[in-house]
């Protein structure tokens, strides 16, 4: 966990294994608004993805590092999901009614799939990052806070 | 035949996982079998037709839950993670049994599954089903639910996580210092 995992199988396995659960994650993501799914799930497979290659490379190694770099992004899930409700009171109508967003070029049924969409990714990312920072925190608290890059 | 088949099995794996749970001698095995009893319960979720509980039930139950878990365990000292049982009270070897019966009784008293005229799909159910689409132009109504009619609870939500997930690194950072 401090270092790099010394099993070249585990290795392997995660750099094949990694991209696919974030491939889902986004699969999940996108498809939520027609089948079962949606952003919180995505944001939490796409943290255990993220948690996964830092247990088994170690946060020191350049896979480790983009992780750690994940973690300047706290909030920015909440701002995206606010952020749509803003557009919703810019187009002149209540917060968070999709009806109203305001993104020129856009029929009924595009403006609603925007809005949900746009929100379902703030929500995955505000998601992915809680789920990283708790493990993160756990997991190197004793340490000299060597993950801040 | 098949449903009493799936009703039986199913129930066997989630009482063995549980007990397993509590039996076991070691911490870390205790989690691991906690992990499999939430993916049992998630075949559960999905045989009953609430596929996004079962999701969320899998990924987090089975996945993140026992992440923190470990991770939490690599921190523990040794003697810590063994398990020492006193044996139980009384009161408990008696009592809980007799709470399962009482359970069981009352049980008879619930709608049957899947009864369209049961009190909780005569309230708002239905209202749901038959607007969301020309309502929020979303094919799938949990999704319409989640994200348009209840966003506010959605966002007030994911005020909830970002507040924990501060939280917990304040903490654990005044621990370490």
């Amino acid at each position: 966990m401090k270092q790099m995992h010394d099993s070249f199988l585990v290795q392997t396995m995660s750099l094949l294994l990694i991209p696919l659960a974030q491939l889902f994650a986004l699969y999940v993501l996108f498809f939520g608004q027609y089948g079962p799914g949606g952003g919180f799930v995505a944001g939490v497979i796409w943290a255990i993805s993220m948690i996964l290659t830092f247990l088994v490379f170690g946060l020191r190694s350049p896979q480790g590092r983009m992780v750690a770099k994940v973690l300047h992004g706290d909030g920015v899930g909440l701002i995206i999901f606010v952020g749509v409700g803003g557009l919703c009171l810019i187009g002149g109508g209540e917060f968070l009614n999709y009806a109203d967003l305001e993104i020129p070029g856009l029929d009924a049924p595009a403006r609603r799939y925007m809005g949900i969409l746009l929100a379902q990714i703030g929500v995955a990312a505000d998601v992915a990052v809680t789920g990283i920072s708790i493990v993160i925190s756990l997991a190197y608290h004793d340490t000299e806070q060597e993950y801040h890059v | 035949m098949t449903f009493l088949v799936n009703i039986a099995l199913l129930l066997l794996l989630i009482l063995t996982a549980a007990s397993a749970t509590f039996l076991v001698k070691e911490l870390i095995s205790s989690v691991f079998i906690l992990g499999s009893y939430s993916f049992f319960l998630a075949v559960v979720w999905a045989w009953l037709g609430a596929v996004d509980v079962a999701f969320v039930e899998a990924v987090i139950g089975a996945g993140l839950a026992t992440v923190l878990f470990l991770v939490t365990l690599f921190d523990t000292a040794p003697k810590d993670t063994r398990i020492r049982r006193p044996p139980p009270p009384l009161a408990g070897v008696i009592g809980l049994p007799l709470l399962g019966v009482l359970l069981l009784v009352v049980a008879n008293d619930l709608p049957p599954f899947g009864d369209p005229s049961s009190p909780p799909h005569m309230h708002i159910s239905p209202v749901y089903l038959q607007q969301s689409y020309a309502d929020t132009l979303t094919p799938n109504v949990v999704t319409s639910v989640l994200m348009d009619y209840r966003a506010f609870d959605t966002l007030i939500e994911t005020v909830v996580i970002f507040t924990s997930g501060i939280a917990c690194a304040l903490l654990l950072k005044e621990a370490s210092s």
